[in-house]
């Protein structure tokens, strides 16, 4: 929670405001009852109906005042609470905004950094709008009404300081048992609500291995055990609450009994001890609001921690101050004895791969799972940086440019096909955004996406909905190259990107593509064999080695890894063909 | 498939208010312009109801300790105003202080706070004890529905809205019987107390403290509604972000690759600043009631000092009652606004607990014959005969579709995406039912199997691998009850993932996470072969199942796959062309039909669809690739 109030220094002044506003709220508070000790002491004590009604109109104004400081109190609450964690949001996704694939794994993971950036925030918001009404109060409220009990009654005060201490013992006690069951409380929550996910992506497998009683059981675990620590939880509060009044109402009777001895000796006027009981009981009340915020607190600073986690992290990958320039016509790379380590891997993901390529020319990957062919991809476009050795593209190490510099010149299409919510048109158009319509028609063609785009209603208006959801995998995967190919980049990179298409219409965009890149340098990695033999270079990678680089027919010679997929996918008359 | 299955398929027709249903009507009257509105208020508050039944003695007990807490609360402020009157008294008067009156009357107070807050917990203790077991209930009725539930179901409701249902909603009704219900019944009997004991004290100060009442009641309903709107409009806005801030952090690789960051950021930005307005604006408005409230029980309160003050110079009435009367103003803000806003907690409880009760109304698989049967060996021939089937019944999908599978037969359904392949697999595992026609398994008709048995003849490794937070061992063994670690390390083996899962920190007891990305894509799949293989299933269905392996691990899967599929009918929704021309029959989908079926030879000849898309792959791959 600390960490988050670095950002809070714009709001410093109206805190202090805030601070004034809530003092004014509690003098007022207090002050009544000393108002209405002055009717019982002087007005009622004299029979003086005239003095009674003239401090009952200024109580009156009092009460107003007291209003009118709390409702600010609120407004600076709530302007204060959301306008910081606002500005703590738009820093988190900023921040991610900056980040490489390098430190959205150190963070964990995409779901983990969503989960901070929306409800972590709201968490810590909700709690901060609390404590800025409550948490402030209670020490004001504390020191004034002692203060004003001081006034009335030593002795008295002496009485009420002890009962605040055994109060404020007995909500310590409380809230340090309540609050691990509070957390494990919330533990058991997200695990109930792990299992039911689970189970609901998981449901056709649950069913086809007849395992729904099972699962069933699974679940009724996590109820139960959710149930028992949220019973226990519920019962200690159920302690809570008639223990701090009962403390309180016996402190009243304490202050009554003494009060008449005082009042008996003539040290103290009734009035003044119906005033006492009240201060009393407006510091206990705001004892008890306090307690209160101890349960929200836990959830609070572990959400408020898990934001910190992602605001430190600095992202590795950075422009150079001054950037090179590479000549306009490209499409040269060349990975000179590349290598690339996860931190704190073991073993490199990539080692010493070294090739040129050229305009013109297709260069294809093929490997294994985890045989680092996804890897040249993401160093290529600088989503990590190499470890050693270096990668330059047209004849420039790619560290020496800006990242906008290097990554206009490609056209990238990832593995998994992400769209965004919009329409198709706009969809295709984050490749250049100035595109006429008719190139984004053009790149369509070429993704072969036109017949299924003009089967929809709307056409290229049709709105991709979130996630995607109502449109298939084959044609994210169209789109998605469509949108590479209005990019007019020099170098084309397709990560896998054909695996949902069928035979026919991945021979078709293959053809298309082929007139459509003729002058850029294509890199292209895949499973099918048959999809990359006629390719003019291909890099046969195992376990991020490099196992062979050369045409079909030289590896088909040399590389035993490269035959052994190959006899894995295409018969003999095929290979002959 | 289909989506617009969302809504109940029943909806019973609203029906006017039985006889029970004006104790609904009451509050709903107060919940006008409630944005989480329950439908029909008065049927679901019955049926909620209904589940506080079974705890009836339980309940009857919490409101009679709650009543009697609240009374005993009532009754103080009287009692120790008369020792005020007392000590009052003695000092105006000659005798000097009564102190055995005083002490007296103070042990009477004690008494009744010590009472007071023995209810008040017995109270919370034991309603803790039936909200929970209610919500415990509740969840439980869930989870035996979702055993029961049809796929089709589960197709039509997005995970994340039925998620939200068994947690938040449940939640809040939890909250609502845990809280609102004693407070409710707290409330009421405050109010109705704290006029009783005014009313004995003096009828004229009542009158000036019951002035006040419906003024707050205004300034609640008021303040309630204003706040709603921008409550609406916050949660508008949050589901906005939401889906922004996932939808921008799950492409991150594109936005930057394509240089969309400003893009995505002032898109966040026009978000966030509208969020921003709606939040404090909503925080500020329901921030204000309790400032409010209390300026009335503030006025309320200067109105009793005043005239009270005056009364007790006239005699009319005693210092005590005075001090008593000011306690019970104060003691008056708080159950109104309970009672102001509980219309809203209802109407909102309401709404959730018909949510819920939506789910456990939906129609239900239909369930095994009563006769039905279990083929112990299963030979494996299988049967589609006149086969009709539509997601939805406006769009028919599939008619007469015939299929003949023998025993030992490997069926390739090959055919561009989204052609419908995968709703062969629904029907042959029964997630779906057909709507004409008939399969049959060795001659029986599936629906008159049992639907375990019949799918425990299948063996099945879909596109979308599914690993649950558990162990790589756990994961094997998620077909059989009683496998030995032998068992899961052989078929881990045949499966080629022995290997890798060797390499793992922890073996077989490596714990995958909840996203399982601590492992490849292809080695997900690996584990599910392995599972696959270990539940040595009498039929397969391999749903695309290689695509995510690559093609070294492919090729000695092929190898286990062959075995594993020898002797066994398998349906493979195939790419490569080595598994569709060995198959013995090809059956070839387009646009969710079945367009040609045959052999490879068979439907060469026939030089239809399956023939130019077989071509196309050979012209494809003679010519330079892109």
């Amino acid at each position: 929670m600390k960490k988050l109030l670095r950002y809070a220094g714009k709001y410093k002044l109206q805190f202090l405001i805030l601070v004034i506003t809530v003092s004014l709220q509690v003098a007022a508070q207090l002050y009544l009852p000393n108002l209405m000790s002055d009717i019982v002491n002087n007005g009622i004590a004299n029979g003086d109906v005239p003095y009674i009604w003239q401090i009952g109109g200024f109580m009156l104004i009092v009460a107003f005042a007291s209003t009118i400081a709390s409702v600010s109190t609120s407004f600076l609450a709530s302007r204060i609470a959301v306008g910081l964690t606002t500005g703590v949001r738009a820093k988190v996704f900023k921040n991610v905004e900056t980040f490489s694939l390098g430190e959205i794994d150190k963070a964990g993971g995409t779901a983990t950094l969503i989960t901070r950036t929306t409800n972590d925030i709201t968490q810590v918001q909700r709690f901060l709008i609390m404590a800025l009404r409550m948490m402030i109060m209670a020490p004001i409220m504390c020191i004034g009404g002692i203060i004003m009990a001081v006034g009335k009654d030593l002795f008295l005060s002496q009485i009420l300081g002890i009962v605040i201490v055994v109060i404020a013992l007995v909500i310590t006690v409380i809230a340090k048992t309540s609050m691990p069951l509070f957390k494990s409380m919330q533990k058991k929550i997200d695990k109930l609500n792990l299992v039911l996910r689970e189970r609901l992506t998981g449901l056709r497998v649950i069913r086809a291995f007849n395992k729904d009683v099972y699962e069933h059981d699974r679940f009724d675990d996590a109820n139960k055990d959710l149930t028992k620590t949220t019973l226990t939880v519920n019962r200690i509060m159920s302690f809570m609450m008639p223990l701090v009044m009962l403390g309180m109402n016996i402190a009243t009777v304490l202050f009554i009994w003494f009060g008449a001895t005082r009042i008996d000796s003539g040290i103290l006027q009734v009035g003044d001890l119906m005033a006492f009981i009240q201060y009393a009981m407006n510091i206990m009340f705001s004892l008890v609001m306090t307690s209160m915020m101890f349960i929200m607190l836990p959830r609070a600073s572990a959400s408020a921690d898990r934001i910190a986690e992602i605001l430190d992290i600095e992202t590795t990958i950075t422009d150079p101050e001054m950037p090179k320039r590479t000549s306009e016509n490209g499409g040269y790379i060349d990975f000179e004895n590349v290598t690339f380590k996860y931190p704190n891997a073991e073993v490199p993901a990539l080692s010493n791969l070294s090739f040129k390529a050229g305009p013109g020319e297709v260069t294809a990957i093929i490997g294994g799972t985890g045989s680092g062919k996804s890897t040249i991809f993401n160093l290529m476009l600088r989503f990590y940086d190499v470890t050693s050795g270096s990668i330059k593209i047209d004849g420039v190490d790619i560290r020496e440019l800006t990242q906008k510099q290097l990554r206009d010149k490609i056209g990238y299409v990832p593995q998994r096909a992400v769209l965004f919510n919009g329409t198709i048109k706009e969809n295709i158009a984050f490749g250049d955004m100035q595109a006429p319509m008719e190139k984004i028609e053009n790149a369509a063609v070429t993704a072969q996406a036109l017949n299924f785009i003009n089967e929809k209603d709307e056409k290229f208006d049709s709105v991709v909905s979130q996630g995607g959801t109502n449109i298939s995998g084959g044609q994210k995967q169209r789109l998605s190259i469509a949108r590479a190919l209005t990019r007019d980049a020099s170098i084309y990179l397709f990560d896998d990107s054909f695996s949902a298409l069928d035979f026919k219409t991945e021979a078709n965009l293959r053809n298309a593509l082929r007139e459509k890149t003729a002058h850029a340098s294509v890199i292209i990695s895949g499973q099918r064999v048959a999809s990359i033999m006629d390719s003019d270079r291909i890099i046969v990678l195992n376990e991020g080695e490099v196992a062979g680089i050369g045409t079909h027919d030289e590896l088909m010679k040399t590389c035993t890894v490269y035959k052994e997929i190959v006899a894995s996918q295409l018969s003999e008359e095929e290979l002959a063909s | 498939m289909s989506t617009n299955n969302r809504k109940p398929t029943e909806t019973p027709p609203p029906r006017p208010m039985g006889p029970r249903g004006g104790r609904g009507s009451g509050p709903g009257g107060l919940g006008a312009g409630v944005g989480d509105k329950a439908k029909n208020f008065a049927k679901s508050s019955r049926r909620l109801l209904g589940y506080m039944a079974n705890h009836k003695i339980t309940l009857i007990f919490v409101i009679l300790t709650a009543i009697a807490a609240t009374v005993f609360s009532i009754v103080a402020p009287k009692v120790m105003g008369q020792a005020t009157t007392k000590i009052y008294e003695g000092i105006m008067g000659q005798g000097g202080l009564d102190y055995a009156g005083i002490a007296n009357i103070l042990v009477t107070l004690t008494i009744l706070y010590i009472f007071g807050s023995v209810f008040t917990f017995i109270q919370g203790f034991v309603m803790a004890g039936v909200s929970q077991r209610i919500i415990y209930d509740m969840r439980e009725q869930i989870n035996a529905k979702m055993s029961k539930l049809p796929m089709k179901f589960y197709d039509g409701m997005p995970h994340g809205e039925l998620l939200s249902r068994v947690t938040n909603d449940i939640d809040s009704i939890s909250n609502t019987l845990q809280q609102s219900i004693t407070q409710v019944i707290t409330a009421v009997v405050t109010i109705v107390g704290v006029i009783v004991m005014m009313l004995s004290i003096n009828a004229w100060l009542t009158l000036i403290t019951a002035i006040t009442l419906p003024l707050s009641f205004v300034i609640v309903r008021k303040i309630v509604k204003k706040s709603q709107g921008y409550f609406i409009a916050q949660q508008k806005e949050l589901g906005q972000m939401n889906g922004h801030v996932e939808e921008v952090f799950s492409g991150h690789n594109i936005v930057k690759a394509y240089g969309l960051e400003d893009k995505v950021t002032n898109e966040f930005d026009a978000i966030n600043a509208k969020l921003y307005e709606s939040a404090w604006k909503s925080q500020f408005i329901s921030g204000i009631m309790m400032p409010l409230m209390q300026l009335v029980g503030n006025i309320g309160y200067v109105g009793v000092c005043v005239v009270g003050g005056i009364f007790v110079t006239n005699g009319q009435i005693t210092i005590g009652d005075m001090q008593a009367f000011i306690q019970y103003v104060r003691n008056f803000t708080r159950p109104i606004a309970d009672t102001a806003n509980i219309a809203n907690i209802l109407q909102s409880t309401i709404a959730s607990a018909e949510r819920v009760f939506e789910i456990l109304d939906q129609e239900e698989e239909l369930p095994d014959k009563a006769d039905a049967v279990e083929i112990d060996v299963p030979k494996g021939d299988v049967d589609f005969a006149g086969v009709g089937f539509s997601y939805d019944p406006k769009t028919p999908l599939i008619n007469n579709m015939n299929i003949q599978a023998h025993a030992g037969d490997t069926i390739a359904i090959v055919g561009p995406t989204g052609a419908g392949k995968t709703t062969i697999v629904n029907l042959l595992m029964r997630f779906y039912e057909i709507q004409g026609g008939s399969i049959s398994i060795d001659g029986i008709d599936i629906r008159d199997l049992k639907r375990t048995n019949l799918r425990k003849m299948f063996g099945m490794v879909l596109q979308d691998t599914w690993l649950f937070n558990g162990t790589i061992k756990e994961n094997i063994a998620y077909g059989i009850n009683n496998a030995t670690d032998e068992d899961i390390i052989n078929a881990a083996k045949t499966a080629h993932a022995d290997h890798f899962i060797r390499t793992l920190p922890h073996g077989y007891d490596t714990v995958i996470n909840e996203e399982a990305n601590n492992l490849s894509l292809g080695q997900n799949q690996l584990l599910t072969i392995a599972r696959a293989i270990l539940a040595n299933p009498d039929v397969l269905i391999l749903d695309e199942a290689t695509s995510n392996v690559d093609t070294r691990t492919e090729l000695l899967i092929q190898k286990a796959m062959n075995e594993l599929m020898k002797g066994r009918t398998s349906f493979v929704i195939a790419h490569r062309l080595s598994t569709i021309k060995d198959a013995d029959v090809i059956l070839v989908m387009n646009h969710g039909t079945l367009i040609e079926q045959g052999t490879h030879e068979q439907l060469l000849e026939q030089n239809g669809f399956y023939a130019d898309l077989y071509n196309s792959q050979f012209t494809g791959k003679k010519s330079k690739i892109a």
